[in-house]
């Protein structure tokens, strides 16, 4: 028998997201931090690890008053958070600090910030963005022509992974968009970057979440139901340049850090009941579901169009509609990790039932980073 | 509209963009390796050699994937095409199709290319062309 270490003790997401003009980036930082505490009972004074990404770490620290003994601003991109969860779970393991607070806030859509989140790359400037690829949509996409043409993937396989995540957001009050799409629709949008569609690229808006960790024998004290990381996760990292990849058909972040975080964990891909891969895009979790070792390498495409990642489906994919259909800050990590632990409360309103472990598994700039970790409720296993 | 983004050149990036002046698209390589590699710095990214060599590409390439560009971007007509070219030395890079329209009727994964030079101020940028001709 192996005993939980680390819980999350505390989850929450802004009190509003979406369009939300009357906060700036720190604000929402601040508003998920304080509806976070509030979820677990505790107070400003009993944090002493922050940490955050895509906005300086001291600031947060600063704005929210406290005085920490550790702090972690690693930033590669919207998995950051993720990432930050297993970083938070070693420096209490290590004993550098007893309750970590994770917090995002982005305003993505109303652009009540000073700066954009992601580090300019030097090398991505000089030799891709010159020729026009400016913005994530034309960056993004641009393996997956190769991927179609190697592996047999169609565009109405990426289009299925918005018309099913479509479906799990119509069960979401929070969601931003909840009316059924088909693939026509998402074939009839406007294009974006051929081939890819505006239903295929991620909604831009503002919003936030924090999370609250300690270790895992306070976890009853707690007014909420604790959920546990399993193992220490994974984390990996290829770089900015897209293309550069060493292959256009899989990702080797994604594939060396879903492979430590499911050795750490100790599971199978049997043992998943609930699956969240961060969807900036709609090949993003065809990618994942290959590359975590879901479906073999080309059958990502068609597992999510046969429908077993909808409703009432074998493996639950994206439950809260993802980037595509939830919400999409710019670094929406939080929100596939608050999506988990809802699920593993048994409080989501798309609730899987019986679930009991959760994957989740994020991506950081174009390709560039990759986080995964697994969250159970069960405390021993 | 503008004008066209330029690279922010530093100093171990020097030698390709003056190659490219002279019409050269010049790649580094690990003579260690036996490899060229891109983009390019002063040491080897697999064994960590510094004793690098500089050596021009053949410039001939292959349609690896693309992109048909609708999104906005200073200089450029949308739609246009971002690609990423195969070199025959094994390098990956990135460039806008000329002579070819942006239209995936033209653009034929693994078609041969062939590279050129577009002048924007005075910074050569490397660019590819369909081999032998328009496409
Ligand atoms: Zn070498």
């Amino acid at each position: 028998m192996t005993r939980a270490s680390i819980a999350i003790v505390g989850a929450a997401e802004t009190t509003r997201m979406g369009k939300v003009p009357e906060l700036s980036q720190t604000g929402l930082h601040a508003d998920a931090a304080l509806n976070a505490l509030a979820d677990c009972g505790l107070t400003l004074a009993d944090i002493d690890g922050v940490a955050t990404a895509g906005h300086d770490v001291a600031e947060i620290i600063q704005y929210l008053g406290i005085t920490p003994t550790w702090y972690d601003g690693t930033s590669v991109g919207g998995c950051s958070f993720i990432t930050l969860v297993r970083h938070a779970a070693a420096a209490i393991e290590t004993g550098l600090c007893k309750t970590v607070l994770i917090t995002h806030g982005e305003s993505g859509r109303s652009n009540n910030r000073s700066h954009r989140p992601l580090f300019p790359s030097m090398q991505q400037q000089e030799f891709e963005s010159i020729y026009g690829p400016l913005f994530p949509p034309s960056r993004f996409t641009l393996p997956v022509m190769r991927k179609m043409k190697d592996d047999g993937l169609t565009v109405e396989q990426i289009a299925m992974v918005a018309v099913v995540q479509r479906e799990w957001a119509a069960l979401h009050p929070r969601a931003t968009a909840h009316d059924p799409l088909t693939v026509d629709d998402v074939l009839n949008s406007k294009m974006i970057a051929y081939p890819f569609r505006k239903l295929m690229c991620c909604l831009v808006s503002d919003g936030g979440g924090a999370l609250i960790l300690t270790s895992a024998d306070r976890a009853k004290d707690f007014p909420t139901k604790p959920v546990y990381l399993r193992g220490m996760g994974g984390e990996s990292a290829e770089g900015p340049m897209i293309s550069q990849m060493e292959s256009f058909s899989s990702s080797k972040a994604f594939r060396v850090s879903g492979k430590m975080a499911f050795e750490s964990a100790g599971i199978t891909h049997s043992d998943v009941d609930h699956l969240m891969i961060y969807d900036a895009f709609a090949h993003l979790p065809i990618y994942g579901l290959e590359d975590l070792g879901f479906v073999k390498p080309g059958e990502g495409g068609a597992f999510i169009a046969e429908g077993h990642t909808r409703p009432g489906g074998a493996l639950p994919l994206n439950t809260n509609g993802g980037g595509l259909s939830y919400m999409h800050s710019g670094m929406y990590g939080m929100f596939a990790l608050q999506e988990s632990v809802r699920q593993m409360r048994g409080v989501s309103p798309a609730q899987i039932k019986d679930a009991k472990l959760s994957l989740v598994h994020g991506v950081g700039g174009m390709f560039s980073a990759a986080a995964t970790a697994v969250l159970t409720s069960e405390d021993q296993w | 509209m503008g004008d066209r983004p330029l690279p922010t050149i530093y100093p171990e990036t020097e030698f390709y963009w003056n190659g490219a002046k002279e019409g050269k698209l010049l790649l580094n390589s690990c003579p260690s390796c036996d490899k060229a590699y891109f983009p390019p710095r002063p040491f080897c990214p697999v064994c960590g050699n510094r004793d690098v060599e500089i050596k021009q590409a053949s410039g001939k390439g292959r349609l690896y994937s693309y992109i048909i560009n609708h999104l906005p971007a200073p200089g450029y007509e949308p739609p246009f095409t971002v690609a990423v070219v195969m070199l025959d030395e094994g390098v990956k890079m990135v460039a806008n199709l000329l002579d070819c329209p942006p239209d995936p009727e033209a653009l034929i994964l693994d078609m041969p290319l062939e590279v050129t030079f577009e002048q924007r101020g005075d910074v050569a940028i490397p660019q590819f062309k369909p081999a032998g001709g328009v496409a």
